[in-house]
């Protein structure tokens, strides 16, 4: 079981959490002229890394914020969260 | 090679069995070799068996980084079908029965393939219909499919929950009569002996490192034995996909998440079918030992961690209890996961690569094991050919660019899709 601290709510198990994925991903900017590459790396390609990890959660049964969560996808230990809106340094 | 046989077992029995010969070598690995296969797991064996058997190349060196048959091979739930609706997935999977249903003559190696069905339950009119729909593409491909009402279930597998007053009443089920399972562990070994007998060599404690590229262009591996020349490079990694395209540069349309699957204590025999419940993501069946064989859903983020967590564990068993209430009487014996290359859109990636001598076999969600033969032979031909066969047309790496999805289920690495 995962313990996840919600930025908004603190700690709370997993359950009441849904996963959201790769929280490095941008999307490409509206209105400009993008290549289909750019676009594959936006909706398909991963890096899926072994080790630290940014990823997005939703606190689905909690607060329904959406929030950014460094994991390591080996050990699961969890190292920071933040808010959405909060960049990753 | 030593032929198994019930004569070669009883002349071993007379000198009280300690006259075997090794099925598999230990070979150190060579600087040079015509073809390199990344990854000693099923399909990584199977596709060195086919490079030998079909297209003579016996130059052919796998490494594995642990011990061959250790991955997903040695840890799924020995599901093999094809009751598949597209056509790319359907005709790939059925060429692979055909491979099963000689694989124990042709390997020499009992794999117990054991075709006893499979049946997707419906739980409702609008189920049922997709089910007729999916049927009738099965038999248009040449595959075997019955849609059964209620009462048919019924009779093939009473113990289900066929009550009036139930969440997901069964409607009926789609069944595949000549779907079944086999035993995993002597598919691994059957394909490495046959391959380790037409000089394979099977390097097994043996790490990638890195790759030698030049020019784009794929000269060798990087091991933790040393360097090894290759002109060509197969990779059959699942999981550990991502890593080793890291070391290449490549970002590809692959996660990497956990599958757990667990055994329950061994009772005695009680259903001779492969059963999947409709309305979530649970499958079932019984192996020879009695132990009843579950699986589910993905613990539902990017992991590693070959372990799994109970969360979805307790999920994935709360459907089969709804499914089938007597196994809420059974105490559970183990439970273990492996790690799954998940790519975007539920389906595999048997391809060349950008890379000259690169060759790429991935994806394989959660449907790796009953694909073992029909990967092997098709990413053999990609190799040996160095162009891809009809039969793994549609699983190309640029569908994802080219808009050419084969979304069979649409599922991918969403488990909130389902």
């Amino acid at each position: 079981m995962l313990h996840i601290k919600c930025p908004h709510c603190g700690i709370r198990s997993q359950n009441e959490f849904s996963y959201g994925g790769d929280a490095t991903v941008k999307r490409p900017e509206l209105g400009k002229e993008i290549s289909d590459q750019d676009w594959d790396n936006f909706v398909y390609n991963r890096k899926s890394l072994r080790g630290k990890h940014w990823e997005l959660w939703q606190h689905l049964s909690g607060c329904r914020q959406w929030i950014k969560v460094q994991r390591d996808t080996a050990t699961h230990e969890i190292f920071k969260t933040l808010k959405a809106n909060e960049e990753i340094s | 090679m030593q032929k198994y046989s019930v004569f070669s077992l009883v002349k071993n029995a007379l000198s009280n069995h300690e006259n075997w010969d090794l099925a598999w070598k230990d070979p150190t690995p060579k600087k040079e070799y015509d073809v390199v296969i990344i990854g000693g797991g099923g399909h990584g064996l199977a596709t060195a068996y086919y490079l030998a058997k079909e297209h003579n190349i016996t130059n052919v060196a796998i490494i594995e980084k642990g011990w061959i048959g250790g991955g997903n091979v040695g840890r799924n739930t020995t599901i093999i079908r094809s009751n598949y609706m597209h056509d790319d997935n359907a005709l790939f999977s059925e060429f692979g029965m055909d491979l099963w249903r000689r694989m124990s003559q042709d390997l020499n190696y009992n794999v117990m393939f054991s075709p006893r069905g499979i049946i997707n339950l419906a739980h409702s009119d609008a189920q049922m219909n997709t089910y007729a729909r999916r049927g009738n593409s099965m038999r248009l491909n040449g595959i075997d499919a019955v849609l059964l009402n209620r009462e048919e279930v019924r009779e093939i597998i009473p113990m289900a929950d066929f009550s009036e007053n139930v969440r997901f009443p069964i409607f009926g089920g789609l069944m595949q009569p000549s779907a079944g399972t086999a035993r995993h562990d002597a598919v691994a070994w059957g394909y490495a002996r046959q391959a380790d007998d037409m000089g394979v060599d099977i390097i097994q404690n043996c790490e990638v490192i890195g790759f030698d590229v030049s020019a784009g262009k794929i000269n060798g591996v990087r091991t933790s034995r040393g360097d090894i020349k290759a002109k060509k490079i197969g990779l059959c990694v699942a999981g550990s996909t991502n890593i080793l395209a890291e070391k290449l540069n490549m970002t590809l349309p692959i996660e990497t998440h956990l599958l757990q699957a667990c055994v329950s204590e061994p009772v005695k025999p009680v259903l001779d079918k492969v059963v999947t419940f409709g309305a979530g993501h649970f499958y079932i069946s019984q192996s020879d030992k009695g132990e009843m064989v579950m699986g589910g859903d993905l613990d539902g983020y990017n992991s590693y961690a070959q372990r799994g967590n109970l969360p979805t564990l307790q999920h994935v068993l709360t459907e089969g209890i709804a499914m089938m209430p007597f196994l809420s009487k059974l105490k559970m014996l183990r439970t273990w996961g492996g790690i799954m290359d998940m790519s975007m859109d539920g389906s595999p990636i048997i391809d060349k690569t950008h890379i000259e001598g690169l060759y790429l076999n991935c994806g394989w969600c959660y449907g790796g094991f009953k694909a073992t033969p029909a990967s092997g032979w098709t990413f053999a031909h990609t190799i040996a050919q160095d162009r891809v066969h009809e039969l793994n047309a549609g699983y190309s790496l640029n569908r994802f660019n080219t808009g050419h999805l084969l979304d069979e289920k649409g599922l991918g690495t969403k488990t909130w899709i389902s």
